[in-house]
Formats: C-alpha cells, structure tokens, sequence
C-alpha cells in the first residue's frame, strides 16, 4: 500500500534527495519518493510492516535533515 | 516573505552593516578579527550549528559543513573579510532561493484550489453547511451563486451558468438547466441550483483530480534521476579534489601550504549542486502546473518528459477527434416499418454505453420498457444480441451479420450503418453519422508544426466513414474496421516505426481503449470531466474535448525541457570554469560563492518560467 506524509520545514533540495535514497534502503520499503517541491513523503510498503518502517523513516530524516519533521 | 526569511534578512541588513564598518575602521591586528568574527557569527551561526550537528550525525558532505569549513579555513588563512563576504553572499543566495521556491509552491497551490470546502445540504427542509466527505450519494445540496460545486451530480432545479476554468482552463462558462450533470470543482456563476449528488466525495471528479496532481512528483523525469545521481557523485568529487589540491602540489613542488588551501576552499564552496537539485525538479514542477492551467493534466514529469520526444500521434476517431454524439440520420427497414425497426435497435441497445446506442435510444425518444428484455449479450466491436419481445434480435455491424450468417446489404450513404436482424432474417439498417469537433481541423496542422513527423488514425468504424474523416482532417495514415485488440495491434506495429529516441502517443477518450491508452508510450485521454475511465488509463489527461491542446501540451514539455537544458549546461558551466580558474589560482571566494548560490537563484529564476508556460 502507499501512505503520503507531509514533510515540515524542509529545506533543503539536497537533504531531499539523500532522505529518499536512504529511506528507499530500509528495509520493506518498496518505494518511496521525497519532493522538495510539494514537501511530500510517499512511501510504498507491506501494510504489515508500515509502523516499523515509519519509525526508521522518521529516524533517517532526523539524521540527515534534522529541522525537518515528517507529520505522521 | 514568512517569519523565518524576514528574521534572515533582519540578519543580513545587521551583520552587513557591522562588516562595512569594519572594514572601514583601522583596526590593529587582534582587534581586526574579533571585528570580523562579531558579523560573522551573526550571520553564520546557524551554518555553523548545522555543520556540527551533521558530523555528529555522519552527515560529512553536508553543504553547512563544507560551507563552514571554507569560511573557517579563510579566517584560518588571514582572509577575514572574504570569509565573512563568503558566508554574508551565501545567505543571501540561500534566501533568495527558498524565497523564489516558496512563490512557485504558492503559485501551484493557487492553481490547485479547487477543494470545495463545504456543501449546503438539505436535511429536513434546512440547510445545513457540511463538510463535502459528509454527503451521501442521492442527498440533495443547493449550490447558491458563487459557490464552488462540491459533489458531482445532477440538477435537480434551477437554471445557470458553471464556470469550468479552474478544471479545463476554458472561460467560456456553460449554461445548465435540470437534467444536466454537473461537475465537482466547477464554480456556479449566477443562479441556484438544487442539486443530487450522484457520486461521493472519494469518488467525485475534484477528489480524483487532486489525487493525480498530488501524486505526480512520485514519477520523476529522466533528467530528475539524472541529476540526482550526479549529485551523489560530484559532492564527493570535488571534495576529494579539494583535499588533492591542499595536500598534493605543496608536496611535490614544495610551496607553503597557505595559497593552495586557499585555492581547495574555493572548490569546497562551489561542491553543492544545489542550483541542479533544486532548478530541474522546479522546472517539471512548473511545466506540470503550467499545463494543469491550461486544463491539461500530466502525471509525472516522466510523462512531460517524454511528451516532448513524440513523434507518432495516434487517433482514436470516436469522441476524440469526432463529438462521438451520433444522430440517426437514414432509416432503412427492409421488412418492418420504420419506427418498428427504430424500436426493435433501440431495446436491444438498452443497456449498452456505446455511443451509437445511445444515439438509438435518443432518436426513438420514448422511455424503454426493460420487460420486454430477454437475455443480452454485447459483442465489443460486432454488436449487440438481444431478446425482444420474445424475438432473437441482433444490433451491430457487417462483421456480426456475416458470423450470425445473415444476408445483409450496404448502405449508399455514408455513415454509420447499423444492421438489425430478427430471428436471423435481416430486417433493414439505420444509418447513424458523427460530427467531426470543430477544433479537429486545426489540430493535426498545429502538431505537424509541432514537429510530429505522422499522424494515425485507427477507428472500428467502417472504411469508407474513417477514410472520409482521415481526409477531411489531412491524417497521414488512417485503419479502419478494428476491434479493441487490433488496436492494440496496429499500435504494436506503429512503436516499430518510431525513431529511438522518439515515442508515440495514442490520443483515446477513455471509452473501450484502455488498453491502447496503456500500450503507447504515452497515453492521452481526453473529455476527462465525466470519463473515470479516462484518468485511470491515462498519464496525460485533457480535462476538456478540445485536441488542439495537444500541440499545447506539447509545447509546453518543449518549453520546460529547454529551461532543464539550459539550467544544467549553465549551472555545470559555470562551475566548471571556477573550478578550473580556481585550481589554477586565478578565482577568488566571490567568484565561488558566485558559481554556487548566484548560480542556483539564476537556475531557480530561470525555472520558474516554466510555470509561466502556455499562458
């Protein structure tokens, strides 16, 4: 399934492109995209397995981009 | 300007100040840096917090850092004022950026609203104000004058004008009466209207379009990928070119160190490849934005992307480049009378969406009594077959006579022409014609001056109506006959003509050619408002039945294609050229801070333009 998330203070177009590349490689997630431009999360995942993998998301944004927030 | 540029530009005015004066104070040696150090903080304190919170958190290739690190290697090297130039010229760039970025999110945004806030339902014999997701399908609402459409549905009561402008990008409003349908989004210029919702708010046209448009930043274009890759490695890169440049020549051609950290830290703030990240992206932003003004939808800036190399437009014919609104124009029975005839074609086609049954059911006019129906079977691209009154009627083209094995006879009119047969005897024909749109005409010349080398037309109508089209239009290449799937076929055949870089589109209303719509390397639907079909299928949809704005469309994608051109040759130029000049000494830090965020609000600047397409 895919969730969409609203991203906060998002900045930084890089910091965008790092964030997805490394929430891509958590594991479970089948897809996922940030857009600098909309401030937007999409991740595609197994239902089961989606708590966990927004944990790690949420862990991943806080080191690469720590003024941004994902709005869970 | 929010509350956090107009605090960055209280800093800017502030420290700015501060560094003019101390520049012009004659300051004697330690005195001299703490001057410096006070507007430098001021302005870079939070370049600084960043750069040590991102190498707490392994963050090496941080543009904070590498831009602290360059300013506190110039302090270092005795270069203060450049170092507080250096970091003041950053965050102006820094900015002006997330400024121009903020006014083209906010510009998109507008173009968007079309979110209905509310509906006034009836419950009751009241109004009460509700939010659309609360309405159920069958409730009534009263749309008054000015409101925005929040539901689809039909009128039920009332006469008046909607204005379709936000969804199609047409200004000409549309007269309603009751009966109509309308469609969510749309904004009721003059009178009231009752009104019966007929789908939920999920399903409603304005639901769906958000969606789409929310979701089109997923599908990023080649050059988006490009660019991201790029960046991966060319951060590194220079950084590792850099570290060579303070290190190596020192070495061998033993010089002090000082003039060639000097140099490394010129490259270490030309590194980020910002103005790339952020100006391409913005470009496909701004292109898609452009277009949804004009009523065009694209899903991706893939689809953008690629809507600039087409080089084979296909056609459907029906609804797409004719109005698909079909009038009996010639009733021939053969051994009924004519309303029977009309009548036996018109029950048997009760329950087909086709176009031409519902031009049957129109010209027969009365309402159908469905207990007359046996058993129904619908054929696509043959017919109908169905029992009447007891009677084993079949509705449809030659192809279904002949596996029915019917003697049947042509029409010398041109149109159209569908054959009824009873209980296997054939009991005469109806001849049906289309009206070609009247954009259709000026459409095929505005895409051949758009640079499509062929245009095709495939339809499942006969060859003599298809042919009569084809030529009327000035379509290279027309087949005619077709069923669904030979569409797909002659589409297969089509993809092998196309260049290897060129693609083709296939151009469908949504009706019966999903598959075809999935099959070319791009799928425009168009009539959208109405057709779910349509923007399901798709990855480009025409809210409205106009196909001149193809040529639009495709201007559009040319349009910001160049500006992503122009933006990564200008942006890499630039840089490069620093790069080399600085490696050789003869660039300064201005010139650096210059190639990096000088470039990137010139990129973002130049970006924006794309939004401003096909106004």
């Amino acid at each position: 399934m895919k969730k969409q998330f609203k991203l906060q203070d998002l900045d930084c177009a890089n910091c965008a492109a790092k964030m997805e590349e490394a929430i891509k490689k958590i594991d479970g997630v089948e897809n996922a995209s940030v857009s600098f431009l909309s401030q937007k999360l999409v991740i595609e995942a197994q239902e089961a397995q989606f708590d966990a993998i927004m944990k790690q998301a949420v862990k991943v944004c806080r080191r690469i981009e720590p003024d941004c927030t994902i709005l869970l | 300007m929010n509350r956090k540029q107009k605090h960055t530009l209280f800093r800017i005015i502030l420290s700015l100040s501060l560094f003019v004066l101390t520049l012009l104070l004659p300051l004697p040696g330690f005195w001299r840096l703490a001057a410096f150090l006070l507007p430098y903080f001021l302005i870079g304190y939070d370049v600084l917090w960043r750069a040590v919170r991102g190498i707490l958190h392994g963050q090496v290739f941080d543009e904070n850092f590498l831009m602290a690190l360059a300013t506190v290697g110039a302090f270092c090297t005795g270069e203060y004022a450049e170092a507080v130039a250096v970091m003041l010229f950053y965050q102006v760039g820094e900015l002006f950026q997330s400024y121009a970025v903020g006014r083209s999110r906010q510009s998109i945004a507008e173009l968007m609203d079309i979110r209905p806030d509310y509906a006034n339902l009836e419950r009751g014999g009241e109004l009460i104000q509700v939010d659309p997701e609360e309405v159920a399908v069958g409730d009534t609402i009263v749309i008054k004058a000015g409101e925005r459409v929040p539901l689809d549905g039909v009128v039920l009561e009332g006469h008046s004008s909607i204005n379709t402008a936000a969804l199609t990008g047409e200004s000409l409003p549309r007269d309603i009466a009751p009966g109509d349908d309308v469609v969510s989004g749309c904004v009721n210029e003059n009178g009231l209207i009752r009104v019966q919702v007929t789908k939920a708010f999920g399903e409603s046209t304005v639901s769906k379009i958000l969606d789409l448009v929310e979701n089109t930043s997923a599908k990023k274009a080649r050059a988006e990928n490009f660019i991201t890759r790029f960046a991966r490695i060319y951060t590194p890169a220079v950084v590792l070119a850099a570290l060579l440049l303070a290190l190596l020549p020192p070495l061998i051609l033993r010089e002090p160190f000082g003039g060639w950290i000097h140099r490394a830290l010129i490259f270490l703030v030309i590194s980020c490849p910002c103005a790339l990240v952020i100006s391409v992206p913005l470009s496909f932003f701004g292109g898609i934005g452009g277009a949804s003004r004009r009523g065009i939808l694209v899903k991706g800036g893939n689809y953008l992307e690629a809507l600039a190399d087409t080089e084979i437009v296909v056609f459907d014919k029906t609804g797409t480049l004719t109005r698909g609104v079909f009038n009996v124009t010639a009733i021939h029975p053969d051994t009924f009378s004519e309303a029977q005839l009309l009548e036996l074609a018109a029950l048997a086609e009760s329950y087909s969406d086709h176009p031409v049954a519902r031009s049957l059911r129109e010209a027969y006019g009365l309402p159908i009594d469905r207990a007359r129906l046996g058993e129904i079977s619908e054929q696509a691209g043959h017919g109908v077959r169905a029992q009447v009154d007891g009677r084993a009627v079949a509705v449809g083209n030659d192809k279904l006579m002949e596996s029915l094995g019917v003697h049947w006879h042509p029409c010398h009119q041109v149109g159209t022409t569908v054959h009824v047969a009873a209980d296997g005897v054939y009991a005469g024909h109806i001849v049906i014609s289309d009206e070609l749109k009247p954009q259709a005409k000026k459409a095929i010349p505005l895409l051949r001056a758009a640079g499509i080398r062929k245009t095709v037309m495939l339809t499942g109508d006969t060859r003599e109506v298809g042919e009569a089209v084809a030529g009327t239009l000035g379509i290279d290449e027309v087949h005619t006959g077709l069923l669904p799937a030979d569409k797909v076929q002659q589409v297969e055949k089509l993809l092998l003509e196309r260049s290897p870089k060129g693609r083709l589109a296939f151009v469908g209303d949504g009706i019966n050619d999903a598959p075809v719509l999935a099959r070319a390397d791009l799928g425009i639907a168009m009539g959208a408002l109405g057709s779910d079909a349509a923007i399901e299928a798709a990855d480009i949809v025409l809210m409205d039945d106009n196909p001149e704005k193809i040529a639009d469309a495709m201007q559009i994608s040319r349009k910001t294609r160049r500006i992503v051109y122009q933006n990564i040759v200008f942006a890499l130029g630039v840089k490069a050229v620093v790069l080399l000049l600085g490696a050789f000494g003869m660039a300064n830090m201005w010139e650096a801070v210059f190639a990096d965020v000088g470039v990137s609000v010139i990129a973002i600047l130049n970006a924006t333009r794309a939004l401003k397409s096909g106004k």
